[in-house]
């Protein structure tokens, strides 16, 4: 069946995300994108220390991955507009996830500085993708400012918590005509299955993977969810009733 | 004179150019973008800027996220 999840025209190879952070090496990092089979990868940007001789990370990107810079760091609009525009100057095309954080300790989302900053860059010609609280009205206003995709949070980054979000980014795949990406908080493949069940286009997993004990064979687990989870969502859960209903006839030939 | 790079105060000399100053602080051009007083300098124009007191320049590159 052809199921492809297109983004600003571009055809997306899996609906799999992996961000990069976290592993403990740059060898193992492509290692999980090779095994997970992830197109989209994630980046970060950081100013440059020349006393420590550090491995290039675009070296260990797998060719022909799409690299999606991240404006983390970003405490407001502005700064994230000037992430965006020097990861843009650095070559890697135009790609870009808002993640705007005025908060250290859950690390959620400003939503209104997110919208302001996707309505000026999509003006500018990025592919914007938004990590925001699962807001309907604002999904809205993202949608309406340009937004490729829309990508609410699961739980707080790195709590592994799973899908707390899950009633809020069910309304969205149902109210708004984009892709719904959930990224951040899912902490297992069964979480990443449970988002893809719900109708996400896609999913974007970092934490999980870089910290589980065995990076590579966790991305894969993950990859193998979300296929697993999207097939399903194909073809045709969400039968939930309150009253049982039988799988067997309950008629018969017994006492009668 | 004195001018900031990526939040340190640094010595230059009068004169320096963006370029020089990179390449004497061990910098990799190829990998990296520089903000000169928070506009981007594209890679063909370092050798051209000459650094005035008070410049203010962010040298950033890629490193893993989510």
């Amino acid at each position: 069946m052809e199921d492809s999840l297109i983004i600003a025209g571009t055809k997306i190879k899996s609906r799999f995300f992996l961000g990069t952070g976290k592993f403990a090496s740059y060898e193992i990092m492509r290692s999980a994108i090779i095994a997970s089979e992830a197109h989209v990868v994630t980046v970060a940007l950081r100013r440059v220390d020349p006393r420590k001789k550090e491995d290039n990370i675009l070296e260990f990107i797998p060719d022909g991955s799409i690299l999606m810079a991240n404006t983390s760091g970003a405490r407001n609009c502005d700064e994230a507009l000037r992430i965006a525009r020097l990861s843009k100057a650095l070559g890697c095309g135009n790609w870009v996830k808002i993640e705007i954080i005025p908060d250290s300790v859950y690390l959620l989302p400003d939503n209104s500085e997110t919208i302001k900053a996707t309505e000026i860059l999509a003006k500018e010609g990025f592919v914007v993708m938004p990590y925001v609280n699962p807001d309907l009205a604002d999904a809205k206003r993202l949608r309406d400012a340009g937004a490729a995709s829309i990508m609410p949070l699961g739980a707080p980054i790195g709590t592994n918590k799973g899908l707390l979000t899950r009633e809020l980014v069910r309304i969205l795949i149902e109210e708004i005509d984009l892709p719904i990406i959930v990224d951040a908080g899912l902490g297992l493949p069964s979480h990443a299955a449970e988002a893809m069940e719900l109708g996400s286009a896609a999913v974007l997993v970092n934490t999980a993977v870089a910290v589980s004990s065995d990076p590579v064979s966790m991305a894969e687990a993950f990859s193998l969810a979300v296929r697993a989870g999207r097939m399903s969502w194909l073809a045709g859960n969400s039968l939930k009733t309150d009253k049982a209903n039988p799988s067997s006839p309950l008629t018969g030939f017994l006492g009668k | 004179m004195k001018i900031q790079v990526n939040g340190e105060v640094i010595d230059v000399q009068e004169g320096e150019t963006l370029s020089g100053l990179l390449k004497r602080l061990g910098f990799d051009c190829n990998r990296a973008v520089v903000e000169h007083n928070r506009k981007i300098v594209n890679t063909p124009d370092l050798p051209k800027m000459i650094l005035k007191e008070k410049d203010t320049l962010e040298i950033v590159s890629f490193v893993g996220g989510g």
